[in-house]
């Protein structure tokens, strides 16, 4: 059944204050990930606010579904996301980054309610994930596993060794989120190392592959149902996204992946998101 | 179906490597506890973890050639609650696969008991590429990181136990060549606890793994010299048992430290760490002198390589001669 427009515009305006929090933490922290942190957000906003079974006030309940942040560098999306799904106070995201602060610059299971992995180093998410969605069929539970991946995340080789475990195993309880904003660090992922075609790559490797607009809450909550309907395989969302989105003056700008607005840039974002 | 706990005991003496008593242990555990899961990477009939998948093929996972997914995939098995346990060879578990190790089993501080086989030199005509002497560096200097390197075949089977009871990630260094089972049956091991084999007055050598049958041997011989030396098995180098170490200074007054792996940051370096800063007296290492292995039978290797009974006199003398030139 398709989402009805109320249950749309509530996930986009969630998203929209999410992507406000990410700049203003950032600004708060004078250093983090600016851009990814904002191609991400309407996925990660479908996710804990539609798609996902879980409950904040349980955040060890066995059989809730599982999302891991496999570029890690995004935290402060997850950060607002679970803050605002009440895993723990939005006066944490002030200090983000800080000394002894629950908010680690990349996300520490250990320290912060809700995370459910630490992750930082790119290319670890998807063996992770592999490893819980296993463990969920060994003890007979229904949870799902997301596990959100960056493009140039994929450069990495311990991505396909863990993309041939999911599909040797046939593990449908597992859905992947490739988010394709086509910018790293260094430049245009085609500039920097190509991806070719990462559909093809994906259904190579015997995934079932969707593509849609990552910036559509309508594409991205037909898709997580699409997923949830496939049987023996794992499924890859490949959400074509744009790096710095929301934020006029970041968007498609790589320089953006790792610099955080200064005060000033802030203000500008956050009078444009009003 | 559970048919019972069969178990046959390992007579001293006799040569078991510790891979295969791990295997056993595996089995004996996995019956007892179903959230035991074993992980491989190709190389499951070598690190012996094939025995286990023969018993138990719904909780073991060969991840193929591919030691950083198989480290990742333990980590999420032991994030859902699984007591993982993750081999294949040394020299790829953690070198291969050490960040993964670092970052997804450790700072995540998970149940993942890393069984690493074939380390040191004695996995012989492999040669260097198979011939692990850096792993209990690599291991040691990670936080919240254990590191255990059973001696025998009885002390595997305690050690794996032991981890399997005590959550948190561990490095368990196993061997490929028997050696001789020096423990009975009653030996009582514990996590973190050296066990003092013999007891002398001269001089102390700690050893580890292979290297405590031989420092027996050495001690033995050392007796005809006239000298009497304590032999300490070491066997968690992490964390390292201090009070073993200063009692050895107090009561012997030097050690020689001994083990297969390099002579840099394995054993010999920790207890020259703890000695140095809190009782300095001399210490010698006996292991790899900071070079590769190379191919050939494990007993030449040991041999040209400095690792046998008769490198430990020559180093225990020498560490008695420093002691009693520092008086």
């Amino acid at each position: 059944m398709p989402p009805d427009e109320d249950t749309i515009a509530v996930l986009e305006a969630r998203a929209q204050d999410v992507r406000r929090d990410i700049v203003q933490m950032l600004a708060k922290a004078k250093s983090g990930h600016p851009g990814g942190s904002l191609s991400c957000a309407d996925i990660v906003v479908a996710l804990y606010f539609h798609v996902m079974r879980h409950d904040p006030h349980r955040p060890d309940w066995p059989d809730r579904d599982r999302f891991l942040m496999s570029k890690g560098h995004c935290a402060p999306t997850w950060y607002s996301v679970l803050a605002r799904a009440g895993y723990f106070p939005m006066k944490w995201l002030d200090d983000l980054r800080k000394l002894n602060s629950p908010l680690q610059g990349h996300p520490d299971f250990l320290k912060t309610p809700g995370v459910e992995m630490s992750s930082g180093s790119l290319g670890q998410g998807l063996s992770i994930a592999n490893g819980m969605a296993l463990a969920a069929r060994l003890d007979g539970r229904s949870y799902r596993v997301y596990v959100l991946l960056g493009d140039g995340e994929i450069q990495e080789g311990q991505v396909w060794e863990a993309a041939m475990t999911s599909a040797h195993h046939k593990l449908d309880n597992l859905c992947a989120i490739i988010d394709n904003n086509g910018l790293q660090i260094d430049g245009r992922t085609d500039e920097v190392k190509s991806l070719g075609s990462i559909p093809a790559k994906w259904e190579s490797f015997d995934w079932n592959v969707i593509e849609v607009d990552g910036h559509s809450m309508a594409a991205l909550l037909t898709a997580f149902e699409a997923a949830r309907a496939v049987k023996h395989r794992p499924t890859v969302i490949v959400a074509r996204t744009v790096k710095g989105k929301g934020v006029s003056f970041m968007e498609h700008v790589v320089d953006y992946h790792g610099v955080a607005p200064t005060e000033q840039e802030c203000a500008r974002a956050l009078a444009e998101m009003s | 179906m559970n048919m019972g706990e069969i178990r046959i005991m390992p007579k001293r003496g006799e040569k078991i490597a510790t891979r295969d008593a791990y295997g056993d242990a595996l089995v004996r555990l996995g019956e007892r506890n179903p959230n035991i899961v074993v992980l491989d990477a190709d190389l499951a009939k070598s690190t012996k973890t094939i025995k286990f998948k023969k018993k138990f093929p719904e909780r073991f996972f060969d991840l193929g050639i591919a030691e950083a997914d198989m480290m990742g995939t333990a980590a999420g098995l032991a994030a859902a609650g699984k007591v993982a346990f993750a081999s294949t060879f040394a020299i790829f578990a953690t070198g291969r696969a050490w960040e993964q190790i670092r970052n997804s089993i450790c700072y995540t501080n998970l149940h993942v008991t890393v069984a690493a086989s074939h380390a040191g030199i004695a996995v012989g005509p492999d040669g260097s590429s198979h011939q692990s002497i850096e792993d209990i560096a690599l291991m040691r200097v990670i936080p919240n990181m254990k590191v255990v390197v059973p001696a025998d075949a009885v002390e595997t089977d305690k050690a794996v136990a032991a981890l399997v009871e005590t959550p948190g990630p561990a490095y368990l260094r196993l061997g490929r060549s028997g050696v001789p089972v020096i423990y009975e049956e009653d030996y009582e091991f514990a996590l973190g606890k050296a066990s003092v084999l013999r007891d002398g007055s001269d001089l102390t050598i700690i050893a580890i793994g292979a290297m405590v049958h031989a420092a027996l041997s050495a001690a033995q011989a050392l007796l005809q010299e006239g000298i009497s030396a304590r032999v300490v098995n070491m066997s968690t180098v992490k964390p390292l048992d201090r009070d073993a170490i200063l009692s050895a200074v107090s009561e012997t007054g030097a050690i020689v430290a001994a083990e297969e792996h390099s002579v840099i940051g394995g054993l010999g370096s920790a207890v020259s760490e703890v000695v140095c800063e809190l009782a300095p007296a001399p210490v010698i290492r006996v292991g790899v002198r900071d070079r590769f292995g190379q191919s050939g039978e494990p007993g030449e290797l040991m041999a040209a390589y400095g690792l046998t009974a008769s490198d430990i006199v020559e180093a225990a003398r020498e560490a008695v001669t420093k002691k009693a030139t520092a008086k």
